[in-house]
């Protein structure tokens, strides 16, 4: 059996997928931990202080941020678009693409630094002005997970800057698709990410 | 330089070596053995550190009344005061012992050390899958390492709630004293976390993706197999304890209340999140060790692990208890008893894969061919010492008894003989066992030898007692026994210890000198100095930049020694070819 591996020839090992696609699993995988570890904390956390919740919209502007996870979900259909454009080799789809994303990402962070500074200047919680992460549970918990979540966003959107720019470049093509299929895949966690995160903090 | 290029399919491919500069050889290195000694390195400079604030708690302790600490001047005041240590620094002692050893010792020196250097010098491969990402894990160390140091300094001293951070204790400055140390060390948490969890999907990447040819899973070596579940442990607890240590540095800093009860937060929910992370991190901590001992007992029994298989698969239990028994740590924080029982029996559990594995270690020594050089005197020490942690640890479980021996001295040594009993004898072994792969010369077997022997007795001095001085009731971080009725008559018992101790840290001297000698003074070592059959032997000691000119073809299972159908030696090297060999090994 060992016979067919000869000197010269190195046979096929390891997985049949690219390294950097079973890293970025993997480390998405560590990524769910992290997210379960807040999301969890705050399950326990609001079952134990149920009455210190507001209801559904009386603080959190739910439209604009409903606009906002509308944005995210467009920005993960662009991603895709753009990937599929690479495959195709074709280039100004893969410009358009991954220039949208970024955009649609950046404006994701916009709108969130909008609505962060409209609670924390505007609105009032218990009767002092201002929500902010000290106002109780609910806005510690708000703040940390759309926090944390928007951080990731951010390095998201660092990252397809920086693959626009190569895009420009003419780095990417048929023959070099891995590294809009491993953002991609980053890209749709953090999206899906978000879609838990509206349900759970801005829709329950 | 020698660039690695990471191809479509996966695999690397060497270049020609070119010159490097000085600091991208040795400083901001990508190669996976220079990244594992400059982890080396900063390992064995923390695991002196943590045994300094150890020997200062050990003083404290043996003589609390007396005062006059020997160079105590040299202390500021808010430390030690004529001559006394403070019961404010003594807190800050007990909690960055444990802390800078488990986390800036141990762990990083099991797995930054040897996943890095091991991986893929057994799996056959050039590098890491991701050699840059690599050495941002350990460049991700030293500001944690930096940090952790500082804090001692800042105003209100360094961390003191224990290592476990016990919230409201760790979350509100003014129950501790400490501020600004408390915070300084979560924030190095979070670099720790960082670090380790870059370096998992490295060492998990690497082992799924970048195993040479023939290197099937059931051939990999036992350390492998060890130092793979480890990552995935640590890939899936480390950030559990990251968002958790965040929180809690909320709690501390910008007024959140997670952890706070006075704004409706839960002080049990971070020990539920602690010990999510802290009881896979117990295995974190261990199972390395299992590894370098299960390949330092074959190689020095010259046979092979007995029972591979169940090895592998124990490994494998081990790792999945461990996610489902945090619980166990927490019996006195009035949990429901029917929650209880069930931490109970799952933590029993675990009895059965580390008998298993217990035995099997056993049963490889069984009628072998004993070479007592250092390494594997080290190893067959941790196979003692891990059976006595481990029945202690049965105790524990059993929730009556535990409740007695709660946060007593009972649990210190239980917890040291696993972790220094066992991952340290463990490290000791591989050091010496590794030492002539990584740089070409082996360590001084007289030295090795007297440093086994003073490390084996007077660690059993020091912390055999502590199980009796738990059990009469002394509490675990206390800074002064005397005052107490029921300890009355357990000081010279403490006193012996303490001497014990100072002993054993001293002792550690007697390694790093054989280690830094050994450097320029050891013994030639050749490539393979042990006769062993796993990968990393079969190329140049230390090896270049890349590990092989060609990639090796596997042809046998790791541990192949006594091998009937060999007939001039008794070994059988992975990589050899059967038809060379022996015609009649290939149909193996």
């Amino acid at each position: 059996m060992a016979h067919a591996a000869t000197a010269g020839r190195v046979p096929e090992r390891g997985l049949d997928v690219y390294t950097q696609k079973v890293g970025m699993w993997v480390f998405l995988c560590s990524e769910v931990m992290f997210f379960a570890g807040l999301i969890g904390s705050y399950v326990v956390l609001r079952f134990g202080a149920a009455d210190t919740w507001a209801e559904p919209g009386d603080v959190l502007n739910v439209p604009v941020t409903a606009f906002n996870t509308f944005l995210l979900i467009c920005s993960s259909v662009t991603m895709v678009k753009a990937f599929a454009a690479a495959q195709e080799g074709d280039q100004k789809g893969i410009k358009l693409w991954l220039l949208s994303t970024t955009v649609l990402g950046a404006t994701f962070l916009g709108v969130q630094v909008y609505e962060y500074t409209e609670l924390v200047l505007h609105r009032s919680w218990e009767g002092s002005h201002g929500f902010t992460p000290a106002a109780g549970l609910y806005g510690a918990t708000f703040f940390t997970m759309t926090g944390f979540h928007g951080f990731h966003v951010l390095l998201g959107v660092i990252c397809l800057a920086w693959a626009t720019i190569r895009a420009w470049r003419g780095h990417w093509g048929a023959d070099n698709t891995h590294g809009i299929e491993v953002l991609g895949l980053y890209w749709h966690f953090v999206d899906l990410v978000w879609i838990i995160l509206f349900t759970i903090v801005y829709l329950i | 330089m020698a660039t690695i290029v990471a191809e479509a399919t996966g695999q690397a491919i060497l270049h020609e070596e070119h010159e490097q500069s000085f600091l991208r050889k040795y400083i901001f290195s990508t190669d996976h053995k220079v990244i594992a000694i400059q982890f080396l390195i900063y390992t064995l400079f923390f695991l002196m550190i943590g045994g300094l604030l150890a020997m200062l708690m050990r003083y404290q302790i043996a003589w609390p009344a007396r005062g006059e600490l020997p160079l105590g001047g040299i202390f500021p005041e808010t430390m030690v005061a004529s001559g006394y240590i403070l019961p404010e620094f003594y807190n800050a002692l007990v909690t960055m012992h444990g802390s800078v050893m488990v986390f800036l010792a141990i762990m990083p020196m099991l797995v930054g050390v040897w996943a890095n250097y091991l991986i893929p010098l057994q799996l056959g491969t050039h590098d890491m899958a991701f050699p840059r990402l690599n050495m941002l894990s350990f460049w991700a160390m030293v500001p944690a390492g930096i940090l952790t140091l500082a804090s001692f300094f800042v105003l209100g001293g360094a961390a003191g709630a224990g290592w476990t951070l016990y919230a409201p204790l760790s979350a509100r400055p003014d129950l501790t004293g400490v501020g600004l140390g408390q915070v300084l060390w979560l924030v190095a948490l979070v670099f720790i976390g960082l670090s380790s969890i870059l370096g998992s999907v490295n060492y998990i990447t690497t082992t799924i993706n970048m195993r040479a040819p023939g290197m099937t899973w059931m051939r990999m070596p036992l350390t492998i197999w060890s130092l793979f579940i480890t990552a995935i442990l640590a890939l899936l607890a480390m950030p559990v304890l990251s968002a958790a240590g965040i929180m809690l540095i909320f709690d501390q800093t910008i007024g959140t209340s997670f952890f706070l009860p006075e704004g409706g937060g839960q002080p049990l929910l971070w020990q539920h999140l602690f010990w999510f992370f802290g009881h896979p991190e117990v295995y974190i901590l261990i199972l390395p060790a299992m590894g370098f001992t299960s390949e330092i007992l074959s190689v020095g029994s010259r046979k092979p692990v007995f029972g591979y298989t169940a090895m592998v698969l124990a490994l494998v239990s081990i790792a999945f208890l461990g996610f489902i028994v945090w619980g166990h740590h927490m019996f006195q924080s009035g949990m429901n008893p029917t929650l209880g029982l069930a931490f109970t029996v799952s933590t029993l559990f675990i009895a059965v894969p580390s008998a298993i594995k217990t035995f099997n270690w056993m049963g490889t020594m069984w009628r072998g061919n004993l070479q007592l050089h250092s390494a594997m005197l080290f190893a067959i020490g941790f196979v003692a010492m891990f059976a006595i942690g481990g029945l202690s640890g049965v105790f524990m479980a059993s929730t009556p008894v535990d409740i007695y021996i709660h946060d007593t001295y009972f649990i210190v040594a239980h917890i040291h003989y696993v972790l220094f009993g066992g991952s340290l004898f463990a490290l000791f072994g591989a050091i010496y066992f590794w030492y002539p792969k990584m740089f070409g010369r082996l360590m001084n077997e007289t030295m090795g030898k007297i440093h086994f022997w003073l490390t084996f007795i007077l660690f059993n001095v020091v912390f055999f007692p502590m199980h009796g001085v738990g059990m009469v009731g002394m509490m675990r971080r206390i800074y002064d026994s005397t005052g107490y009725a029921h300890l009355q008559g357990i000081e010279d018992t403490n006193a012996l210890i303490t001497w014990a101790a100072f002993g054993l840290f001293a002792s550690g001297f007697l390694f790093a000198f054989n280690f830094f000698w050994s450097l320029k003074k050891g013994k030639k070592a050749g490539a393979n100095p042990w006769n062993a059959t796993t990968l990393e032997w079969q190329t140049p000691s230390p090896p270049k930049h890349g590990n092989w000119e060609e990639i090796p073809v596997v042809y046998h299972g790791p541990h192949e020694y006594s091998h009937p159908d060999v007939e001039d030696k008794d070994w059988l090297a992975q990589n050899e070819r059967p038809d060379v060999v022996s015609p009649a090994a290939g149909s193996h």
